[in-house]
C-alpha cells in the first residue's frame, strides 16, 4: 500500500475511533478542546531542564486512553513515526550544553541530556494529547466546538469543506497512481515529468468538481452562508471534566508536585 | 396545474468553444408525467437537463417552468420548484453529515429549526434510508449516497425532478429500491438514462436525443420497438425486450 | 519545515498564534466581504487537493532524490493571498491534529511560517511583480521559482528565530542558520519548478482558469498592503519594546541564566512576572548581538556561585519522586483498566 492510501486508513481509523461510546466520546467537544490547549500549555512551559516535574502530566493521556478505550500500540505508533524531527533538532542539545548538571552516585549527567530527555518527554505529551482530542471528538466535533468559540465562519466553513474532500482526492489521487504504476515497467518512482502531468490532471478535475459542487449548491438555494445547526450543551459534566483537569495542570505546573513525594519518603526513610 | 409544466421553445446553446450542446429543442411535460430521456454518449441529455434550473442559460430559445419564463431573476424560485440529483453524489453531499446535507435546503429557504429537523426525517423515512442521519458523508456506499442525495432535494419538496443517470453504479438489489421508490413519486419526473429497463419501468413517456436534437418524443413502448430509429439514435433495445430466450437444461446436448 | 510543540516556549507559541489568530480573522473577513460564493467550494476542493498532492512524491531529477509539492504558491496563483492564507491554514490544522505534524500550540508558528510568506509577501511582491499581465511561459516559470525560493527561505528564518527564541534547543543560532537556509533554497528550487510546471500545464490546458483567477483578484492589493504595513509596524513596536527592557534592565542576563537553568529558586511569589520578564530578557539579550547563547553558556563559568550548580539533595529528592510519580500513574491506570474490565 502506497503513502497515500496508507493516510487515507489512518485517518478513517482515527474518525471510527471518534465515534466511540464512551463516557468521554459524549463529553461535549468545547470542552476537550480547552483542556487539551490548557494541557499542552501547562506542558510547554515547563523549564528546559524538567523532567521529573513532567511526571504527574502523564497521567492524562493515560487517564483518558483508558476510560475511553483508545488503542495504545496505535497511538504509540503514530507518536514515533514523527519523533525523528524533535530527535534531530533535540540532539544538539547534548553537544553543545555539556555544563554538568547533576549528580547521581559517580555519574554527573550534562544539562545537554537532560534537556533532550525533557525535548522528548514534552513531544511524547503534546503529540499525545492532540492525537487523544482526535480520537475522542473527531475532526467534525473538533470544527463545532471551533465555531462555538467564535473562530471565523469562513475558517470553520473551510475546515469542513477541506475534511469532506480530502477523502474524495486522496482516492482520485491513489487511483491515478496505481494507474501509472500498473503501466510503468521501471519503477525507479515517479519521474517529474509524470509528477507534472499527474498532478496537473488532478488539478483539472478538482476545478471541475469545485464547479459542480458549486452548481449543487446554488441548486439548494446557496446565498453564501453556510449555516450548520447543531444543539451543543455545556453542562455541569463539561464544567466539571475541564475544571478538575485544568486544575490539576495548574497545580503540578507550579508546585513540584514529584519533589513533594520524593522529599516525603527521603523523609520517612533516610 | 399551471406551475408544474415544464416547456422547452426552441432552445440552443452553443459552448463558448463553439461546440452545439443542443439544438432547436422543443417539448411540453405536464403534471406528473414521467419522461426519459435517452440518447448515446454526447447526445446532449446532461446539457439540457442543465437548462432545467438555470445552470446552464440558454444561448437561443425560451425555457418556461410552470407560469415562469426562466431567467435570471427568478431563478430562485424555479430551483425550488426543481429538484435535480447529479450523476456524482459526491458534488452533490457537501456537508459533513446526511443530516446537515439534507438540512441544507431547508435551511437555506428559512425554515425554523424544528420544521427542518422533520423535514430531514421525512425525507430519510421517503427514501429509506433512516438509520443514515447521523453518519459522515464520505463513510456511505454507492447506493447510500445516491438514496440521500435524493432526500437532500426531496426536503425542499420540489414539484418537477429531475435525475441525471440515477442508476448508474449501483449494484442490482440498490437499483430496484431505487425503481420502486422513483414509481411511488407523484413529481413529474424527467429522467436521463442509459438503462433502458428504468425507463420502461419508471417512464411513460421518452425524449430521444441525437447529436444535440430530439429524435423522438413518444410513449415509452413505441420508441423501444421502433429498431430503425434505436439503430439511428446509437441506441438499441431494452435488455428485456431483446427476445432472449432461455433454453431448458435438459434440451442442451453435452458431448 | 515544521516547528514542533517540543521545542517551543509558551511566549513564543503564543506570540505567533496571536499573529496567525489575527491573520485568520482578517482574511475571513476578506473573504465575507467578497462574496464570491464559488470560492468556498474551490477553497475547499483544493485545500484537499493540496493535502492529496503533498504525498506524492516524485524523483528530482539530476539527484535521485526524492520531493513533494507544498503548494502555498499555488494555492496563492490560484485563489489570491486571503483565501490562499486560509486554505493552508487549514490543511496545516489537519495535518497537525491527524498526523501530529508539530503540534497545535507550534500550529501558530507553522500556519505563519509555511503561509503568511507564500500568500502575503512571495505572490504580491514577487510573483505579481514578475509576471505582472504578461502570462508566458518564460514569466510564470521564473516568477514562481523566484517567489517559491523567496518564501520558504523567509518561512525557515522564522522556523530559526522561533526555535532559539524558545531557548528549549540548544541548537546556536548561527549553526541552525547554516544548515537551514541552504536546504530550503534546494527545497525552495524544487517547490518553484514544480509550481510552475503544474501551473504552465493548467494554462496551457485551459487558458481560461489562469485568466479568471487573475480577474477575480484585482483590487485585493490594498488589503496586501494593509497586512505588509501591518507586519512591519508590528516588528518595529516589539523590537523597540524588547530593546528598551534591555536598556531599562541591565541585569537581564543574570534572570535568563536563572531562568534557563530551571532552579527551584524561582518558586518566588512574582515568579509568573519573573519568569515571563525572563523569557523576553532572553530575547533583548539575541537582538544586538547573535552570538549570545554561547556567550550566556561561558559568562556562567565566570559567575561561580551564582550559576545554579544543582544542589544534589534536591536532585536526588526530584528523580525519586519524580519516578514514583510515574509509577504511581501507571498503576493508577492498570486499576482503572482492572475496574472497566470488571465492571463491563
Amino acid at each position: 500500500m502506497t503513502t497515500i492510501e496508507n493516510s487515507l486508513f489512518d485517518i478513517r481509523h482515527m474518525d471510527t475511533l471518534a465515534s466511540g461510546h464512551s463516557r468521554l466520546h459524549k463529553i461535549d467537544p468545547r470542552a476537550k478542546l480547552i483542556t487539551t490547549m490548557i494541557f499542552i500549555c501547562m506542558v510547554v512551559s515547563l523549564g528546559k531542564y524538567d523532567i521529573s516535574r513532567m511526571m504527574p502530566f502523564v497521567i492524562y493521556p493515560l487517564a483518558m486512553i483508558i476510560a475511553a478505550d483508545l488503542p495504545v500500540l496505535y497511538l504509540f505508533k503514530k507518536i514515533l513515526v514523527v519523533a525523528p524531527f524533535a530527535i534531530l533538532v533535540g540532539m544538539f542539545n547534548p553537544l553543545m550544553d555539556t555544563q554538568p548538571l547533576v549528580q547521581i552516585g559517580g555519574f554527573s549527567i550534562s544539562g545537554g541530556w537532560i534537556s533532550f530527555v525533557s525535548i522528548l518527554l514534552r513531544f511524547g505529551l503534546t503529540v499525545s494529547a492532540a492525537l487523544i482530542l482526535i480520537c475522542l471528538t473527531g475532526f467534525n466535533g473538533v470544527c463545532l466546538a471551533l465555531e462555538k468559540l467564535k473562530v471565523p465562519g469562513p475558517f470553520v466553513i473551510q475546515l469542513l469543506f477541506l475534511y469532506r474532500y480530502l477523502f474524495v482526492l486522496i482516492e482520485e489521487a491513489s487511483r491515478m497512481i496505481r494507474a501509472r504504476s500498473l503501466r510503468a515497467f521501471d519503477s525507479k518512482g515517479l519521474p517529474f515529468s509524470v509528477f507534472v502531468r499527474l498532478l496537473g490532471q488532478l488539478l483539472l478535475r478538482t476545478l471541475d468538481r469545485a464547479q459542480r459542487i458549486h452548481l449543487a449548491m446554488c441548486c439548494r438555494g446557496f446565498d453564501g452562508h453556510i449555516r450548520i445547526s447543531r444543539p451543543m450543551i455545556f453542562g455541569y459534566r463539561e464544567i466539571r471534566f475541564t475544571f478538575s483537569w485544568s486544575l490539576f495542570f495548574v497545580l503540578a505546573r507550579c508546585y513540584h508536585l514529584p519533589m513533594k513525594i520524593g522529599s516525603v519518603i527521603e523523609g520517612y526513610f533516610l | 396545474m399551471s406551475h408544474h409544466i415544464v416547456q422547452a421553445d426552441n432552445l440552443h446553446h452553443t459552448y463558448s468553444d463553439g461546440t452545439v450542446g443542443i439544438n432547436d429543442i422543443s417539448f411540453k411535460i405536464t403534471h406528473g408525467e414521467s419522461v426519459a430521456l435517452v440518447g448515446a454518449n454526447g447526445a446532449g441529455k446532461s446539457t439540457l437537463l442543465l437548462h432545467l434550473n438555470g445552470c446552464l442559460m440558454a444561448t437561443e430559445g425560451e425555457i418556461r417552468i410552470g407560469d415562469y419564463p426562466l431567467n435570471k431573476i427568478n431563478l430562485k424560485a424555479v430551483r425550488r420548484s426543481v429538484g435535480m440529483v447529479f450523476q456524482d453524489p459526491d458534488d452533490q453531499l457537501f456537508m459533513p453529515t446526511v443530516f446537515d446535507d439534507i438540512a441544507f435546503g431547508p435551511i437555506n429557504l428559512g425554515l425554523p429549526d424544528d420544521q427542518v429537523a422533520q423535514r430531514v426525517a421525512d425525507a430519510l423515512e421517503t427514501v429509506g434510508a433512516p438509520h443514515l442521519i447521523h453518519r459522515q458523508s464520505y463513510r456511505l456506499s454507492g447506493g447510500e449516497k445516491r438514496a440521500v442525495a435524493i432526500a437532500t432535494i426531496l426536503a425542499t419538496s420540489p414539484d418537477i425532478l429531475v435525475l441525471d443517470e440515477p442508476t448508474a453504479n449501483l449494484d442490482p438489489v440498490s437499483r430496484r429500491r431505487l425503481i420502486k421508490l422513483l414509481k411511488t413519486f407523484k413529481h413529474t419526473k424527467i429522467i436521463a438514462t442509459h438503462d433502458l429497463d428504468m425507463a420502461l419501468d419508471v417512464c411513460e413517456r421518452t425524449i430521444v436525443m441525437h447529436k444535440g436534437k430530439i429524435t423522438a418524443d413518444r410513449p415509452t413502448q413505441d420508441i423501444f420497438s421502433d429498431d430503425d430509429l434505436l439503430v439511428r439514435s446509437g441506441l438499441e433495445r431494452p435488455l428485456r425486450m431483446q427476445g432472449f430466450q432461455m433454453i431448458p437444461l435438459k434440451k442442451i446436448k453435452c458431448p | 519545515m515544521h516547528m514542533a510543540d517540543a521545542l517551543i516556549s509558551p511566549a513564543v507559541g503564543g506570540t505567533m498564534w496571536v499573529a496567525t489568530a489575527g491573520l485568520i480573522g482578517y482574511c475571513s473577513k476578506k473573504i465575507k466581504e467578497e462574496m464570491d460564493d464559488r470560492k468556498i467550494p474551490l477553497m475547499g476542493v483544493l485545500g484537499a487537493f493540496i493535502f492529496a498532492a503533498q504525498m506524492i512524491n516524485f524523483t528530482i531529477p539530476a539527484t535521485g532524490s526524492s520531493g513533494h509539492l507544498g503548494g502555498g504558491m499555488i494555492l496563492a496563483i490560484l485563489l489570491g493571498p486571503h483565501a490562499a492564507f486560509l486554505t493552508m491554514a487549514s490543511v496545516l490544522t489537519v495535518q497537525a491534529l491527524f498526523f501530529a505534524d508539530g503540534g497545535l500550540l507550534a500550529l501558530g508558528c507553522n500556519i505563519f511560517n509555511l503561509g503568511f510568506f507564500p500568500c502575503f509577501i512571495a505572490y504580491p511582491l514577487i510573483y505579481k511583480f514578475i509576471v505582472k499581465d504578461r502570462l508566458t511561459s518564460k514569466t510564470l516559470t521564473f516568477g514562481a521559482i523566484i517567489s517559491a525560493i523567496v518564501g520558504l527561505q523567509m518561512g525557515a528564518f522564522f522556523v530559526v528565530l522561533e526555535t532559539v527564541f524558545s531557548g528549549i534547543s540548544e541548537l546556536p543560532f548561527a549553526t541552525f542558520v547554516m544548515l537551514i537556509q541552504p536546504i530550503h533554497l534546494a527545497i525552495g528550487l524544487v517547490e518553484g519548478m514544480a509550481t510552475a510546471a503544474v501551473i504552465l500545464f493548467v494554462w496551457k490546458s485551459r487558458p481560461e482558469i489562469l485568466q479568471s483567477s487573475i480577474a477575480s483578484q484585482t483590487g485585493s492589493e490594498k488589503s496586501i498592503r494593509n497586512v505588509l504595513v501591518g507586519f512591519v509596524v508590528a516588528t518595529v513596536v516589539v523590537g523597540g519594546a524588547l530593546s528598551w527592557f534591555a536598556s531599562a534592565h541591565p541585569d537581564g542576563l543574570e534572570w535568563a541564566m536563572f531562568k534557563t537553568a530551571g532552579v527551584e529558586e524561582l518558586e518566588a511569589p512574582e515568579k509568573g512576572v519573573h519568569t515571563s520578564l525572563a523569557a523576553l530578557q532572553e530575547k533583548t539579550a539575541f537582538l544586538p548581538d547573535y552570538g549570545f547563547k554561547k556567550t550566556g553558556i561561558h559568562d556562567s563559568k565566570e559567575f561561580g556561585e551564582s550559576w545554579p550548580a544543582v544542589d544534589p539533595g534536591t536532585s536526588v529528592s526530584g528523580l525519586v519522586g519524580g519516578i514514583l510519580t510515574l509509577c504511581l500513574a501507571i498503576f493508577i491506570g492498570f486499576i482503572m483498566k482492572k475496574w472497566k474490565s470488571a465492571h463491563v
